[in-house]
């Protein structure tokens, strides 16, 4: 079969890149810069920029100096070719075998795919239409080699499509950099007079080889189709993704529940085989009028045990309505991790530590049901201030290098808030006489010396806290404090805990 | 005559024991909460592990107690890393407390549930998980259904379970293997000693399934339970207090 290739072209891939993100960078010049060799060198320049007569390669400051108020972001290296590898996977919809040109092109092989959209024609167009539209500057051509594609695609100047068998004449025109030859052999060939592929591609192969290397004669053949030319082609992901289709309606509860179990048994044995686990799987259930409806779980760590999946998912079947009857599941599994090999154990330890897969399942399963956020650890934190001496985690194998304070001794209760109290004291430092909460007169008996703290001063300026531990005639042991000096006007005695 | 008298009602008892489907655990599994004289009020003198307990604490204080002496049996249960869950609606109790009880809070974890009627829902999940060491839920009132339904989800886990009940407005039956209420005790210091001393509480245990019930004194030291020999006078104080 005659073979068919597509060469597209993105002059400007970065900047319309980041222009479509930041729409309001269309109409100004900017450029991308990295710092190389103490100097910040301009890696891209979108086209008013370019107009302007700034190119890559040239300094920032240089720049800067033909347009003062050109902005200038950062340039991530290795973006260009993960954004070719996306848009590549996009464009699996025109052709299943399409490779990476880096830095600025995509490559398709389009053999046999042109017809359905009404020809080369139509082909192309359809496909320059639609990356226009997103916003990007593309060139295409269409020709029998990759080689020829490539050039026309970037130095083509009369048509984009070359007829089977026509890329030799079509190249004759194009100067010798369409040739995909290095700087060096192309500035070789400038000095030497050659000007377009006409002046020496009909000189003797072994003068060129000579003067010019195999590197030459290679690309020469490769486009004008005399040598082969391989790609390594994307290989997209395919979609954690399972259907099952019913024949009749489903309607009962038994029978989602069978549908679930199937779909999840085919996708985790994939899983498994891929050794990944689950994060978050989404059911869709399209019912038979139309409307879909589904549900949704999450995993605190991989997960592909089918039992366990199932479990989360029974909690959520009552919510599922199937009405007159649901005609297709599918279920999906949009976040996926690497799964963590357990070790199997000997002898099972008594107590299942914070890494057991019990333990997973068991907050995975409370998570479905009431909300991952409400299932936490606490670690410390370095401070001294009570309502500050730890902050939650969300993960079981989250730690700190802090520790605990082991000092004086804290409330095993403690007020969310600070409450009021009426309070009497014989001087100043001494711990309270008596104190009145919630209108019970409590007596103290016996106290603690008091613990001052203060809050951080970088955080907050509310006034230090004078705590004291006391003990009532009952034995009850309250932790009080008094907020700010003794002689200050608004200080305040509060209860904030209760002592085991 | 005296001592083959005892251990034929001894014997007597482990037989009632067993037709009661009660097990009495290997040697092996016995286990030493530290509690001393308190243990031997429960059958073959061993704290049943795998079982629901209930501790009443309708005042703020009494929690606040409850918890402590709650976090100091914990400390035992959870010697092996063990893992805890502490399941509430309207949480108080403030993690780095647990740390004078010997428990490492990150060990902890806390389920905060919306509703009242998710906290035994949560807390039967929990007891079907195999391992925990404990699963702790703080639960207005429990019927017997309810406790029921935990006491079959621990049978086969080996779970200890521990139910904190606030409103003691309806204390019907359970089938929770023991009820415990804790009470402040002024702490006791030698004399002339500033300071408030050790955690002292009445711990009173009111209903023992094929036990006995009693009232013990124990302090916390920080590394465990002292059992305080009750002075005469002390006694006659309590209880004329808990009259009045």
């Amino acid at each position: 079969m005659q073979k068919r290739y597509c060469a597209i072209w993105f002059r400007y891939l970065l900047t319309d890149w980041l222009a479509i993100r930041k729409p309001e960078l269309k109409d100004v010049p900017f450029v991308l810069a990295a710092s190389e060799k103490n100097r910040i060198i301009i890696k891209a320049a979108n086209q008013l920029a370019e107009k302007q007569g700034i190119i890559p390669g040239s300094t920032a400051a240089d720049a800067k100096a033909v347009i003062p108020d050109l902005k200038v972001f950062d340039f991530i290296p290795g973006k260009a070719e993960k954004l070719l590898a996306a848009i590549g996977e996009w464009c699996i919809r025109y052709t299943p075998l399409i490779a990476v040109d880096a830095p600025d092109g995509l490559l398709l092989d389009i053999s046999g795919c042109t017809h359905l959209w009404g020809g080369e024609k139509g082909y192309l167009q359809e496909i320059l239409k639609r990356l226009k539209g997103k916003g990007y500057y593309v060139r295409g051509a269409i020709a029998d080699t990759i080689g020829a594609a490539w050039a026309i695609a970037r130095f083509g100047k009369e048509k984009a499509i070359i007829e089977p068998g026509g890329q030799t004449e079509a190249l004759l025109k194009l100067p010798p950099a369409a040739l995909r030859l290095d700087t060096a052999a192309v500035d070789r060939l400038h000095k030497l007079g050659f000007y377009t592929v006409q002046q020496f591609i009909g000189i003797k192969r072994s003068a060129l080889r000579r003067r010019f290397g195999e590197q030459l004669l290679l690309r020469i053949d490769e486009a004008l189709g005399t040598a082969a030319e391989h790609l390594q082609w994307i290989h997209p992901l395919h979609p954690y993704q399972e259907r099952l289709p019913c024949l009749e309606p489903i309607q009962t509860a038994t029978g989602i529940e069978i549908a679930i179990r199937n779909l999840l048994e085919t996708l985790c044995n994939r899983l498994k085989s891929e050794g990944k686990g689950l994060r978050v799987a989404i059911l869709r259930c399209y019912r038979v009028d139309g409307k879909l409806v589904g549900a949704d779980i999450a995993t605190g760590r991989p997960s592909c045990s089918v039992d366990h999946l199932f479990k989360l998912f029974a909690l959520k079947i009552a919510s599922i309505e199937p009405a007159l009857g649901i005609e297709l599941f599918t279920l999906e599994a949009p976040k996926v991790e690497d799964l963590m090999i357990d070790q199997e154990i000997l002898w099972t330890p008594e107590g299942c530590g914070l890494e057991s897969p019990q333990l997973a399942e068991l907050l995975d399963k409370l998570a479905n049901k009431i909300g991952a956020k409400n299932i936490q650890r606490y670690l410390p934190v370095e401070s001294y201030w009570p309502e500050r001496a730890y902050k939650p985690s969300l993960s079981l194998s989250e730690t700190t290098t802090g520790k605990w304070r082991a000092g004086r001794p804290r409330p095993s209760l403690l007020l969310k808030k600070p409450e009021r109290i009426e309070v009497t004291s014989l001087l100043p430092d001494n711990p309270p006489m008596l104190f009145i909460y919630k209108g019970e007169k409590h007596i103290i008996r016996k106290a603690e010396d008091a613990e001052r703290i203060e809050p951080e001063w970088w955080l907050t300026q509310s006034p230090h806290r004078d705590y004291y531990l006391v003990e009532d005639e009952q034995g009850r042991r309250y932790w009080v404090f008094r907020s700010g000096h003794y002689d200050d006007a608004d200080s305040q005695w509060y209860i904030h805990g209760f002592f085991a | 005559m005296q001592a083959s008298k005892a251990s034929i009602i001894q014997q007597l008892q482990q037989k009632i024991l067993s037709w009661q489907g009660f097990a009495s655990p290997a040697a092996a599994e016995t286990k030493r909460m530290g509690l001393g004289p308190l243990e031997d009020a429960f059958p073959n003198g061993v704290f049943p592990t795998g079982a629901i307990h209930e501790m009443l604490c309708p005042t703020r204080e009494q929690g606040a107690a409850t918890a402590g002496l709650l976090s100091g049996i914990v400390t035992a249960l959870m010697k092996n890393g063990g893992v805890c869950l502490w399941i509430s609606a309207d949480r108080r109790l403030y993690p780095p407390a647990l740390l004078s009880f010997n428990i490492l809070p990150e060990q902890v974890i806390f389920i905060d549930v919306a509703r009242e009627k998710d906290v035994l829902w949560a807390m039967e999940e929990a007891l079907k998980c195999e391992g925990l060491a404990a699963v702790v839920a703080e639960v207005r009132e429990v019927s017997f259904a309810q406790s029921r339904r935990l006491q079959l989800a621990v049978e086969d886990s080996k779970v200890t379970g521990f139910l904190l009940r606030t409103d003691l407005k309806k204390l019907t039956t359970t089938t929770c293997v023991a009820r415990w209420q804790i009470t402040h005790l002024p702490g006791a210091l030698p004399d002339g000693l500033p300071g408030v001393g050790f955690p002292r509480w009445q711990v009173e245990l009111l209903r023992v399934r094929n036990g006995n019930p009693g009232s013990w004194i124990f302090e916390w030291n920080n590394k465990g339970f002292v059992p305080v020999e009750e002075p005469l006078a002390e006694t006659e104080q309590h209880l004329t207090r808990q009259v009045g």
